[in-house]
């Protein structure tokens, strides 16, 4: 009798670049990868909206303050279609959100630094933005089939945040010296940590050859991290600032910039929640479930009351 | 004395500013991931609103006022925007039932504003009032939804009502200007949009199982720039950035 071997077809399936849909076999290491990549991704922009939003309330004029409530709130729209793609592989929205509230998912270390002064929010728009698009970029081809749709959407908006971005940081360096400074500083301290957006160099990495495989990943962290470095510098130049490496330097010969050592201890340590506003952070999603109890429990009280009276009504 | 159209304008501008400005502070808060979207949305509205009346009331104005200007330079007690307005943001319950009794008179108003003569405020109104319309009709289906949905709801809820009901008094004063303004037929009559107000209110109440409070003392002064401790503390927010550095662009 011949045996299928269906973890052989489905590699050999991803390998021909058709995409996996939520009715499709897959291995479940597969579902278990696109779910906790997918739901991590989705806790980082909804964690995503606190350091930024928290600017909305003094934006510096009122073109600043819409574009960036819109921003915020796009965020949120995106971690909503993310967690959608990840309940289409089975997974729950309220379990995904459990775990982050309890500590026990991961979201994108960056959102655990602080932002200062408002040229944090033209440096997060212009590098981490930046960095996130790289990413999302290559995931528009992942072979998960939801997973890609909800990136391409997200990659449109997510662009227009990184213009804007770039934007608040061209007024600021075209402004008074204290603007200019502000854009300096916030270059500063946004560099490193955008850098380490991409995760551990490749000999580091452990999940990345299997996601390869899979054709979840298409490219590897150093190459993303060397792509975003390649094109951020001469923007930064244009600007008139310097990135804070001393060591950055063009290589003819590669075509690429080589860049300094990656303080990957700092990355390990706000991974592991001593970031400055990790706390903080689970501290305000915590804050706003907890508070949010009693409505969603109105809520769902009134619904069960109108479907009952429906129900009574068609009855009578 | 100010001029009563651009006095007008300001107050219905500073009642769309602050009323943004409140509501934007639930992004990233709000209780649950839908509805942090819908209220922002509603913020969004509301800042859009306030800046097309700023910039009326800026040309009005001349001598090189903005719309910045007007929201940043301006001291408190230039602030013509209803006391309820700059009320503390509260539980949702509280935001909700605020949303409520403002977008419902909100909503009056700006669809007498779509007969005003004055073209500008005709043209801002009829650009509003799909979103206004929606306003009042996302924060009625809230305030029903609590009013009837649990007891802890219920009470809460109806805490805020209460809380809130004198500030109400204040939507439908009138002062010299309006009323000369409303002769003219570029402001609405307030008496009018009272009773429309009074009918839709107690309409949603029942819904809600909540009962109307009595008329008693009435909160008033945010016309007239007198405002509550709240405003000075949502203004040095608001106005700190552009102060600090008066001579810097955005």
């Amino acid at each position: 009798m011949e045996t299928i071997n269906f973890e052989e077809r489905f590699q050999e399936y991803v390998h021909s670049e058709q995409k996996v849909e939520p009715k499709h076999w897959m291995p479940e290491p597969y579902r278990k990868t696109l779910i906790r990549q997918i739901s991590q991704h989705a806790h980082s922009e909804v964690v995503g909206m606190l350091p930024e939003a928290n600017w909305i309330s003094r934006a510096p004029s009122l073109r600043r303050k819409v574009a960036l409530l819109a921003k915020v709130q796009d965020e949120a729209g995106h971690g909503l279609y993310l967690y959608s793609a990840a309940e289409t592989l089975g997974a729950d929205r309220a379990d995904l959100v459990g775990d982050l509230l309890s500590g026990k998912a991961k979201y994108s270390s960056i959102f655990n630094y602080p932002t200062r002064s408002w040229a944090d929010i033209g440096a997060i728009g212009w590098l981490v933005d930046g960095a996130a698009i790289a990413n999302q970029v290559m995931l528009c081809r992942t072979s998960y089939g939801p997973y890609a749709r909800a990136m391409v959407r997200i990659c449109k908006e997510e662009s227009f945040h990184q213009r804007q971005g770039y934007e608040i940081m061209l007024a600021l360096c075209k402004g008074t010296k204290e603007q200019k400074e502000m854009a300096q500083d916030a270059l500063n301290r946004w560099w490193w940590p955008s850098l380490m957006m991409f995760g551990p160099t490749d000999k580091e990495s452990t999940n990345s050859a299997q996601s390869m495989n899979w054709k979840i990943k298409r490219k590897s962290n150093d190459e993303l991290r060397q792509e975003f470095i390649d094109k951020t510098v001469p923007q930064a130049e244009f600007l008139g600032l310097t990135i804070p490496d001393e060591q950055l330097e063009w290589d003819e010969k590669t075509g690429h910039y080589r860049f300094g050592p990656i303080d990957w201890e700092e990355f390990y340590h706000v991974l592991k929640g001593n970031g400055p506003c990790n706390k903080e952070r689970l501290e305000a999603r915590n804050k706003a479930h907890d508070d949010g109890r009693w409505v969603r429990e109105a809520a769902n009280a009134f619904a069960k009351k109108t479907q009952e009276r429906k129900g009574e009504h068609s009855a009578a | 004395m100010e001029n009563p159209l651009l006095s007008y304008t300001l107050f219905l501008a500073d009642n769309s500013l602050i009323t943004g400005q409140r509501l934007s502070e639930w992004c990233g808060h709000g209780p649950i991931l839908e509805q942090d979207i819908a209220l922002s949305n509603i913020a969004l509205d509301h800042l859009g609103q306030a800046r097309m009346l700023l910039q009326y009331a800026a040309e009005q104005k001349g001598e090189g006022w903005t719309e910045d200007r007007l929201a940043y330079f301006r001291d408190e007690k230039n602030f013509r925007n209803l006391l309820m307005t700059e009320l503390p943001k509260g539980d949702w319950g509280y935001t909700v039932m605020r949303a409520f009794l403002y977008d419902t008179y909100h909503f009056y108003e700006m669809t007498s504003l779509l007969q005003s003569k004055d073209k500008q405020l005709r043209a801002i109104a009829q650009k509003a009032i799909k979103e206004i319309r929606y306003h009042a009709q996302w924060s009625a289906e809230w305030v029903i939804r609590l009013g009837d949905g649990t007891e802890e709801s219920h009470q809460r809820i109806k805490r805020s009502l209460v809380e809130l009901w004198p500030f109400t008094g204040e939507f439908f004063e009138t002062d010299e200007a309006a009323s000369g303004l409303n002769a003219n037929g570029i402001a609405p009559s307030y008496t009018h949009i009272r009773t429309q107000w009074n009918a839709k209110v107690e309409e949603v109440l029942a819904l809600a199982t909540l009962e109307r409070p009595a008329d008693g003392w009435m909160q008033s002064g945010g016309r007239k720039g007198a405002h509550t401790e709240h405003m000075g503390y949502l203004l040095a927010e608001m106005q700190h950035i552009p102060r600090s550095y008066p001579d810097a662009q955005w």
